[in-house]
């Protein structure tokens, strides 16, 4: 009776004592540094006098006074649109090229396939950092393959580290860098299909192009958006590339994306409210685009269902 | 033009000419996707291939010989690597491998258990907490980068190794994974067997359901290995002590002062060379454990 009741006794507290560390680290980890950020951005520093001796310096309520700041700061409208920009080429390049590789794995009587999955899938492994370092030195004039060859070939040669050459260097950083685990992701659910759909495809007469465009694609959609979803979001925070090129040309600014200017706001100009207050608008822009966008696709997907 | 090529190869594969749908041909290839996909692999294979090269350059070649042609300096490059600062390169190549091994393993456990927990009991608040969890995978790191730099200011941690790794430990991906792993590896009757035996939930937990999970506890550890290891804003902003860098910071920091000193260009480029290798490396080794479909969100029973 007793052991019977002590095991129904731990049985029913073993989930809550197993949640336990997950909990006390999403509080400490997630929870506070969130409440905190959120403290800050409503708050500034008040000087008293000179600002010197203790007490001088106190943290008042600012309501919603860094918010307006930011969002008429033209540093951080800049960056945005320039991040807006960039988002809009590599999103749709990154994984029209991860569709595309993907279908191309999963078809008949393809050659090499293992080792060329490999071989796109491999930047994964390569740090942020070190693939916008070596692009970057494949960028420079005076290193690049493509600047001696256009030069043989008497072609112009494009500046890739100033203006809109710049757009399509950092692109193609993330290209690079995510295509080959989006393939991974897309190919696994095409693996998924069973080959009986295929069969009766083939028996209708359907080409192979057919099958992809009329089959393939749209019984992958969930990874489709899966993926959608998790680019737009890496790419609203993107930071460490353009971090790197900046040693190698001028054209980055401290402030080229959103988040570089957050980081510059906290510890260049030592304003955190300012900063809390960018970090913010961020996350929030990133959860209104992201779930805007998953909505989408859910009522589209039903849409589709219904019809 | 593909088209023409695939009807190329066709007959210089041995069809039987006159029947339009002879047998299937065995050695026939699909050229198209071929192509498309070695081209795919050699513009990703482009700058590795460069970094392997570029790495054998003495600093005076670098500018002056042709990107693909292989230099001299190799073994200079080395060892100036090596000399450089007391070999500070070693320090933050050990950092990386201690943040991204100990944080793995700690992440991992921690998404073990969590997930575990969330797939196999029926509890009240279950969903609640999972949300709750799942939010984090939407939080912008930048917004959770600067406060906890700052907590971890008053509470006297930040520049210091747990500033990076503890952060890092609780990862809501890595707790979705291991909730769709253990609900497909972990039967609910093999935990009620184990119950029946008097076993209690920290032993079947430990002896049963563990041992079960393995395949996807090891994706669940590369993703994360991979993850810290590739991390950069974390360190950027809570470490300022060089000692204490890991690799990415290290090298980035390498590059820096690269753009003032151009002879630090070498440096820079076989240090990323030696710090592409272990990555690469251990996806070599370890991809056949690897459950790539789990990444996917899709497990096969």
């Amino acid at each position: 009776m007793t052991s019977a009741r002590r095991r129904s006794y731990g049985v029913k507290g073993a989930p809550y004592a197993f949640l336990l560390p997950a909990t006390i680290l999403f509080a400490l980890f997630f929870a506070l540094p969130i409440g905190y950020a959120v403290w800050l951005s409503l708050h500034k520093v008040q000087v008293k006098g000179l600002g010197l001796g203790s007490g001088a310096r106190s943290e008042v309520w600012a309501g919603l006074e860094n918010y307006t700041g930011a969002l008429t700061d033209p540093e951080l409208i800049d960056g945005a649109l320039r991040v807006l920009g960039y988002g809009a080429i590599v999103v749709p390049v990154m994984l029209g090229l991860a569709l595309v590789f993907a279908l191309m794995l999963d078809s008949d009587k393809v050659r090499l396939a293992p080792f060329t999955r490999l071989a796109i899938f491999l930047p994964y492994a390569v740090p942020g950092v070190v693939a916008a370092l070596l692009w970057g030195f494949l960028y420079l004039p005076d290193v690049s393959p493509f600047y001696f060859v256009l030069e043989k070939l008497g072609l112009p040669q494009p500046d890739l580290l100033d203006g809109g050459g710049l757009y399509a260097a950092l692109s193609n950083i993330a290209v690079w860098g995510g295509t080959g685990f989006n393939m991974i992701v897309i190919y696994t659910s095409l693996q998924s299909i069973p080959a009986e759909v295929y069969e009766a495809a083939k028996l209708d007469g359907a080409t192979p192009l057919q099958i992809a465009l009329r089959i393939k694609i749209p019984m992958v959609a969930p990874s489709l958006v899966l993926t959608f979803f998790f680019s737009i979001i890496a790419t609203l925070q993107v930071f460490s590339e353009p971090t790197t090129l900046k040693p190698l040309t001028n054209s980055v600014s401290t402030t080229w994306s959103p988040l570089m200017k957050v980081h510059r706001d906290a510890f260049g100009e030592g304003d955190i409210y300012a900063a809390a207050a960018g970090a913010v608008i961020i996350a929030v822009a990133t959860l209104v685009l992201s779930f805007g966008f998953l909505r989408a696709a859910n009522s589209r997907q039903k849409q589709e269902a219904a019809r | 033009m593909s088209s023409l090529a695939v009807r190329k190869a066709a007959p210089a594969a041995g069809t039987t000419p006159g029947t339009a749908q002879g047998p299937p041909l065995r050695r026939r290839i699909a050229l198209v996707p071929t192509l498309t996909l070695l081209l795919g692999a050699i513009y990703c294979l482009l700058p590795v291939a460069w970094v392997l090269i570029a790495a054998t350059k003495s600093g005076s070649e670098l500018f002056s010989t042709f990107t693909f042609l292989p230099g001299t300096g190799f073994a200079d490059n080395l060892s100036d690597l090596n000399a450089y600062r007391d070999g500070v390169y070693w320090q933050w190549m050990g950092n990386s491998a201690l943040y991204a091994g100990l944080g793995a393993v700690l992440s991992t456990a921690v998404s073990a258990i969590s997930g575990y927990a969330l797939a196999i009991y029926r509890f009240k608040g279950r969903e609640a907490v999972f949300n709750v969890l799942m939010a984090g995978v939407l939080m912008p790191p930048v917004i959770l980068a600067i406060p906890q730099y700052l907590l971890m200011a008053k509470a006297d941690l930040a520049d210091s190794y747990w500033s990076v790794l503890l952060p890092l430990v609780l990862s809501p991906y890595g707790v979705y994974l291991a909730r769709i792993y253990a609900a497909a590896a972990v039967p609910a009757d093999v935990v009620e067997a184990g119950r029946m035996d008097g076993a209690s939930e920290w032993r079947i937990f430990t002896r049963i359901a563990l041992p079960m999970m393995v395949p996807g506890l090891v994706t669940v550890f590369l993703f994360q290995f991979v993850a810290v290891w590739n991390n950069f804003l974390l360190p950027y902003i809570m470490l300022s002590d060089d000692e204490k860098f890991p690799i990415t910071l290290g090298l980035f920091t390498l590059l820096e002062q690269g753009s003032n000193t151009p002879a630090l260009y070498t440096l820079v480029i076989t240090g990323a060379l030696l710090a592409v290798i272990p990555l690469i490396a251990l996806f070599l080794v370890i991809q056949r454990f690897w459950s790539l479909d789990l990444l996917s969100g899709a497990v096969k029973s």
